[in-house]
């Protein structure tokens, strides 16, 4: 039997198989796509190629897609999975979590291997990978280019405005102004770890612990610029881009 | 998950039943007072003093909006749209007459409370009658009480120039003890959330609540609800109550004000998932059932001190309301309180940071829901509620 866990972000899908000793036997990371449905299906293709059939399996799906994936056994939300995903990875029982997703920025505080309160931001992108996105596009270049580039900035510049919309008109008139592309990117990231420090405002967390997941947890001048608002090494790991489809996968090992 | 009745109890079903459409039975009371010729007052809000109200034999009908299309998207034509919804919504169903309670009111009644209703008061009153009570803000001030208690004067003065009516201090006596008994009534409703498992679920609570509310007739009201709570501890005690006598779901605390208009994404959900909602606090909480009006002594001071002590945000300080939430903390046994604001109230949204605090102290899992009227967060709320209640597990 294997338990294979699924997280179906906004923008990408995660998948998690693992084997009866709860070793990880396969991962992967596809688009999600406009259709849940047909990306659930994609999964179901690329596991049965891995030799783990469709009736050889029990699962857990999590993510905002959670509801669309037809042959999960059991729907579990990501701030749940995320946790357990996160506690097994980094083999801690008590941080911070923070996990930057593409639609949502959620703060997850862990105490005794279990979660003991967790803040989402709300309806809107600020402070969120499509924020990043969305500015990376304006500026014309890549998220991980983005990135790099902002930490070439001589001259920082800060992005005020917390809306991505007022951002973007923020960003376009720098740019009008002649201000370098790098200090622009460096406003914008910085603009993420303000976001980021005020949500760690909602959940108590000690800067010692704290720990990054998701899909820009492989970015490193994000992790340099949040240690430096957050007041502590902010910790992550190659896995940890699965934290929550790892999690979902170890709470289908749980199912009865 | 808690169920419907056995149909084994057709009386209780009925009762239960007859609460469910709340806004039919609402449009169908205005219209006949309107038409046996009584006086109707629209107001908006906890501290209209009904008892003044209802004294000379006057109707009194809330206004506050609760529904986003379309009296929201119409209202912010004139207002700034990240105003707290409830505002908009209610001026918006004046301005397109969308409301019946307004279009029937003789006279719209409100408080200086927040500041987004005084200001939306002044417009309003282009359109309607209106007549705004001064509330202080301190209720903590001998002072404050003398100036209330002389607001309230003024505006039973009010209603008797406009109306031409006298309005006694028996008057007032008779509707205050009414008005008790209606009270005990709604606060035993709240309480059958103290039994365990729950006699009464959530939802129910909040369907009964919007609904007794247009019972004109405050005899009959007081009847039914004194039966209808009578009949659930019943079923209670043979088992048939909403819950199986040996379910003990996580017990649920709501808090916040404007509920009642994200009362589908929010309070559904949590009983959906699992969750009892046991007990309100806040506007239409426990607290404001709890406290009589004291029949013993001169029926305006009575009433100034009961209705300055509404637990409402709008009031600053606001120890009184900190100290009657981690008391029903205990007196419901609460598991888990989610506190429920709207976008741009800033007096709840504010407070939620303290009541989080008190149930970090207490030890109890707290969430603050921070949602609007309009539509686009069902999932992301879904989303919130669901790993709350996973939490709990
Ligand atoms: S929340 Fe306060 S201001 Fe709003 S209706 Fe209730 S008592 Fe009045
Ligand atoms: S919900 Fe808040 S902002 Fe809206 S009317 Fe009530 S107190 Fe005022």
């Amino acid at each position: 039997m294997n338990f294979v866990g699924i997280d179906m972000g906004s923008t990408c899908s995660k998948l998690v198989a693992l084997n009866e000793a709860k070793e990880i036997v396969y991962k992967e990371v596809v688009p999600t796509g406009w259709n849940c449905v047909e990306t659930a299906e994609t999964l179901l293709s690329h596991l049965e190629a891995q030799g783990i059939p469709k009736d050889a399996f029990r699962s857990v799906a999590t993510g905002y897609g959670r509801v669309s994936i037809p042959f999960a056994d059991k729907c579990i939300t990501e701030i749940s999975c995320h946790g357990k995903g996160a506690v097994a990875i980094f083999d801690e029982p008590d941080f911070t979590l923070i996990d930057i997703g593409g639609q949502d920025t959620k703060v997850i505080e862990i105490k005794g291997g279990s979660v003991k309160n967790f803040y989402m931001n709300d309806k809107c992108s600020a402070g969120t990978g499509r924020f990043l996105e969305i500015m990376a596009g304006t500026l014309g270049v890549d998220l991980n280019k983005l990135c790099e580039l902002g930490r070439q900035s001589q001259n920082h510049v800060s992005i005020s405005s917390m809306c991505t919309v007022f951002a973007e008109s923020e960003v376009i008139s720098l740019i009008g102004r002649g201000t370098d592309k790098a200090d622009i990117a460096y406003g914008i990231v910085e603009s993420i770890a303000n976001k980021v420090k005020s949500q760690m405002g909602r959940v108590s967390s000690d800067p010692a612990h704290l720990r990054l997941s998701g899909g820009l947890c492989e970015v490193p001048f994000l992790l340099e610029l949040l240690s430096e608002k957050l007041g502590g090494e902010v910790k992550t790991d190659p896995l940890a881009r699965y934290a929550g489809a790892y999690g979902a996968a170890l709470f289908a090992s749980e199912l009865k | 998950m808690a169920k419907e009745y056995h149909p084994e109890n057709p009386e209780l079903a009925e009762i239960l039943d007859s609460f469910k459409n709340s806004r039919e039975l609402g449009t169908m009371a205005v219209k006949s007072a309107h038409e046996a010729g009584k006086v109707i007052i629209g107001s908006f809000c906890q501290y209209a003093p009904m008892e003044i109200i209802n004294a000379p034999g006057f109707c009194n009908f809330s206004l506050c909006g609760l529904n986003y299309d379309p009296p929201v998207p119409l209202a912010e034509t004139k207002l700034p749209a990240n105003l707290c919804p409830l505002i908009k919504s209610s001026y918006g169903n004046v301005l397109g007459d969308y409301c019946p309670f307004a279009h029937y009111a003789d006279l719209v009644v409100g408080e200086t409370t927040c500041d987004g209703k005084k200001k939306m008061y002044e417009m309003l009153a282009e359109m309607k009658p209106m007549y705004v009570i001064h509330l202080p803000n301190n209720p903590d001030w001998e002072r404050s009480l003398e100036a209330w208690r002389d607001e309230l004067e003024k505006f039973r003065k009010e209603l008797e120039t406009r109306f031409n009516v006298t309005i006694t201090d028996d008057d007032l006596r008779r509707t205050i003890k009414i008005s008790n008994e209606e009270r005990r009534q709604q606060a035993r409703i709240y309480e059958l959330g103290k039994f365990d498992p729950p006699a009464i679920t959530g939802m129910q609570m909040r369907s009964v609540m919007s609904s007794v509310y247009y019972l004109i007739d405050k005899e009959e009201k007081v009847q039914k609800m004194t039966h209808m709570v009578d009949l659930l501890e019943e079923a209670w005690r043979e088992g048939k109550g909403p819950y199986k006598p040996d379910e003990h779901p996580p017990r649920i605390l709501i808090s916040g004000a404007a509920i009642e208009g994200v009362k589908e994404k929010t309070l559904e959900i949590i009983e959906d998932l699992g969750g009892a909602i046991v007990c309100y606090e806040g506007c239409c909480g426990i607290s404001n059932m709890r406290r009589p009006i004291d029949e013993t002594k001169d029926p305006m001071t009575a009433l100034a001190e009961k209705y300055l002590d509404v637990p409402c945000a709008v009031m600053s300080p606001n120890q009184r309301r900190y100290d009657q939430f981690r008391d029903t903390l205990d007196e419901w046994k609460i598991d888990g309180v989610i506190s429920v604001t709207v976008h741009s109230c800033l007096p709840f949204g504010i407070e939620s940071h303290t009541l989080g605090k008190i149930c970090e102290e207490k030890g109890v899992p707290f969430m603050h829901l921070l949602t609007d009227y309009s539509p686009g967060d069902e999932g992301q709320m879904r989303t919130r509620i669901e790993a709350f209640m996973e939490m709990l597990h």
